[in-house]
This record gives structure tokens, sequence and C-alpha cells, in this order.
């Protein structure tokens, strides 16, 4: 690939996105650097989902500034057709992770995790399957090739979701509470994935509760409250000397 | 009866022939306007979801007979001339189309809003997203309404009858007509219809088995 390495693949600026007329994003700011780990944490309703939804463009915000991978996806910057051509260039570099995994329910594991390369990106079939095959092994998953998604436990379907992920050959996933739908006993096997990526250099959002995952992997935590970035360091800093009063109480609630 | 049977059977061969034609082709054709109606009334263009919501307003607010006789012959007074077989094609096509649409509309409406966020995250096109996940997924959903649908327009075929196609209904008439055994050869009409429903029926039961194991 001969694709320009960003040192800050998506950044986002004064990011202002209501539903309904109730602000749910009250301009937020975030940037990624290449290879990090960043963590967004916050109570529900505080715009988190919004916020990584809108570096996809799955939620068009009505104001503000969004690069990913050096490609402007901001509302405003051209015709609606150009902003969604551009929005597809940044969803085949990037790819992400749901917290209800949304698998292809139609498609065995394999084919799910060959659609987007084949049908997106022509690769040849042959290839993608052998890649498909590799990804579905590494996340221990190599058994599960012709399984259809219904016949997988919760924490499998992740792990499925994150092959399919991986397949894009994607410079940054974002993940959604990917753990928030599994019983708690599956979320390890989910995380353990997870920690493997990070360990492998792979960028990363990851909006989640998991805070033994956020302490020992994130390079940075970004915490918003009720639209707005309330807090944002170091991970280390974040979890050990918190400045905001609202990221203590949180922190409080979630640390147990 | 055995004989009225033998006299009757070459005509009821070719008027089996005949519902047959009208039924499948009508249904194929319904398909095509239903699902191709039903896309753009889900588009965002406000003037093609009017004409098509007026569309199946129309077909499905008026009798099917009505439909045949307009197209039939109401429309030679506008100078457009059509066979009867076409003409029974064209009206029973619009009126399931028109029913189609809606079906269709609520299968694609039915699958899940994360399908469509998963298909998007890969960067598919609107018709890739479509054609390679919605789809698929509303089929399995549509596939009880439809088969009832095409059930209900195997029966709606009887209709052409009133246009001088000789189909199985208009047989039956012609050959009762003339024997004065109208009882025998009604009940033999009705009996070829259920049994043509009644391998429909079965049809729709293999798809749904088949698609249901897949997904489940």
């Amino acid at each position: 690939m001969s694709e320009t390495i960003h040192p800050e693949p998506v950044t986002a600026r004064g990011v202002i996105k209501s539903f309904r007329g109730v602000p749910v994003l009250r301009g937020v700011d975030l940037t990624v650097r290449r290879g990090e780990v960043l963590v967004v944490m916050g109570p529900s309703g505080s715009g988190k989902t919004t916020l990584i939804r809108c570096l996809n463009g799955l939620e068009r915000p009505e104001s503000g500034e969004i690069r990913v991978c050096g490609v402007d996806i901001s509302p405003g910057s051209g015709s609606r057709r150009e902003i969604a051509r551009r929005t597809r260039a940044v969803c085949s570099r990037t790819a992400m992770v749901f917290q209800q995994y949304n698998l292809f329910p139609h498609m065995t594991t394999l084919a799910n995790v060959m659609e987007g390369p084949v049908t997106v990106r022509k690769v040849a079939r042959c290839e993608a399957e052998q890649r498909a095959r590799q990804l579905l092994a590494r996340v221990g998953l190599r058994d599960k090739c012709h399984e259809y998604p219904s016949r997988l436990s919760g924490g499998q379907r992740q792990r499925v979701g994150i092959a399919r992920a991986l397949a894009m050959e994607p410079a940054v996933v974002l993940f959604d509470e990917p753990t928030s739908a599994l019983d708690p006993e599956l979320h390890e096997e989910v995380l353990l994935v997870m920690r493997q990526l990070a360990k492998d250099g792979m960028t990363m959002v990851v909006v989640t509760h998991e805070v033994g995952f956020a302490r020992d992997v994130a390079d940075r935590v970004l915490f918003m409250d009720n639209g707005l970035v309330v807090e944002e360091g170091p991970a280390k800093e974040f979890f050990s000397s918190p400045r905001d009063p609202r990221t203590r109480g949180f922190l409080r609630l979630v640390d147990g | 009866m055995i004989d009225l049977l033998r006299r009757a059977a070459p005509l009821l061969w070719d008027a089996l022939y005949m519902t047959v034609l009208l039924g499948v082709s009508s249904f194929v054709i319904g398909v095509g306007i239903g699902l191709g109606a039903a896309v753009g009334r889900l588009s965002r263009f406000r003037t093609l979801r009017t004409v098509i919501g007026l569309y199946v307003s129309l077909f499905r607010g008026t009798p099917v007979l009505l439909q045949v006789l307009l197209v039939y012959y109401g429309l030679p007074q506008l100078g457009v001339e059509i066979a009867p077989v076409p003409a029974v094609i064209i009206a029973l096509s619009l009126h399931a189309g028109a029913y189609l649409t809606e079906t269709f509309r609520a299968g694609i409406t039915a699958v899940d809003t994360g399908q469509r966020d998963a298909a998007h995250s890969m960067g598919m096109t609107g018709s890739q997203q479509f054609r390679r996940v919605i789809l698929p997924q509303a089929v399995r959903i549509v596939v009880p309404p439809v088969g009832n649908q095409f059930i209900s327009l195997m029966k709606d075929t009887s209709l052409a009858s009133v246009v001088t196609v000789v189909e199985l209904t208009r047989v039956a008439e012609i050959v009762g007509s003339s024997t004065f055994r109208y009882l025998e050869m009604f009940v033999v009409a009705g009996l070829i219809y259920w049994i043509i429903c009644t391998l429909l029926a079965v049809g729709q039961e293999v798809l749904e088995r088949r698609l249901g194991r897949v997904n489940a």
C-alpha cells in the first residue's frame, strides 16, 4: 500500500451535533495520533458514541471540522455527493466495531470477514479468503469459518466483528462500546484480542466503560460529559490524578 | 363424468397453461414493480415518493376487475389497443405491484439499522449496501407475505375470462354451457386452482425453511 502515513490520522475541531434540537455534541475537539490507543469515557448520554460515529460519517454533524486520513469530511466542505464520496474513502481506510456486533446474519463468519475487501476494495476472492482465514485464526476462531453468526456466542461474534474490521486493513479502528452487550464473563476474550491489537501498534479509538482495559492499554483518555470534553490527557495522569470533579466522581462510581 | 373429463382434457390443458402463464408473468413483473417502487418510496426524492404513494393508493383502492376492464376496454378509447392476454398481464402486474410495494417497503425497513451502519462503515455505496446487505435480509422477511400475494394473484387470473381470454374459468364455463354440466366443470376448475395454490404454498414453505435455516 502506497498510502501516505498520517501522523494524526483523525482530527476533529468544534464538532456540533444535535438530535431533534437536543444538543449532543457541543463543540468537541479530538486528535488521534498514529499508533496510539485513545479511550473515550464518560457517563451514558455524554455523546461518546455520537462522536465516534461522526468520524466515519454514520452521523453528520451540523458544524465543525473533521479530517480522517487526510480526507476532509467536514459538513459544508463540498456538495452532498462530494462529501458522500469522501466519506466512503474514509470508511475504506477506517473500520468500526459495534456494540451490537452488527454482523451480517445471512453470511458465514468467513463471508462476513471477506465482504469488505471483496465488495469495496475489489480484492480477489481467493486472496480475501486466505486473509480472512488468517484473521479469524488471529481472533481464535479458526474452526468457526463456516458457522453463521447466530450459532456463535456474544464474545465470539464480537471477535468476528474485530476480524471483519481488520480485514479492511484500516489505519484506525473505531470501537463503539465493544463489550457493553456482553455477559461479564465474556468481556475478557474480546479485551484480550483488543490488547493484542494495541500491542501490535494499531491505532484505536475505543469508547468503553472498561476501566481496567483503559488503565492498562490506553495511551490517552478523553472524558466527556454532556456533549463536551471535560478532561483529556495521558492515561496514567487521568487515572492517578483526575483534575475535573466530574471525572473524579465518574471514576469513583465505575471503579468501585 | 370420465367421459366429460376426457372430452374437456385438451381444453383444460391449454387453459391451465394460460392460467399459469398469466399468474407467473404478472407475479414476476409485479415483483419487479414492487421492488423498484419500494426503493423509490424510501428514497429522499419527495416527488417520486408522492407519485409512488398515489400509485399504491389507486391500485389498492380499486377492484382488480375494474382495472382489467379499464386496460382492455377503456384504453382503446385513447387509441391504445392491447391484446387480451397482455392487457390482463398489465392490469394484474400493476395491481400486484401496488401491494408488493408495501410488502417490500415493510421488509426493507424491518432490517436492523445496525446492518446499514456496518455496511456503511466498510465504505459500501448505497447500492452495494442495498444489494449485499439489506435486500438478502429483507427477502427472508417478506417470503410469507409475498407467497400470499402470489397465491392470491393466481386466483385473480380468473378475471381474464371477462376479457375473452381462454383460461381455466372460461373453459369451465364454455364446456359447462355446451354440455350443461356446469357443476362438474366448475368443481374441476376449482380443484385445479386449489392444486396450483397448494403447490405454491408448499414452495413457499420450502423456501422459508431454507432461508430460515441460514439465519435462524
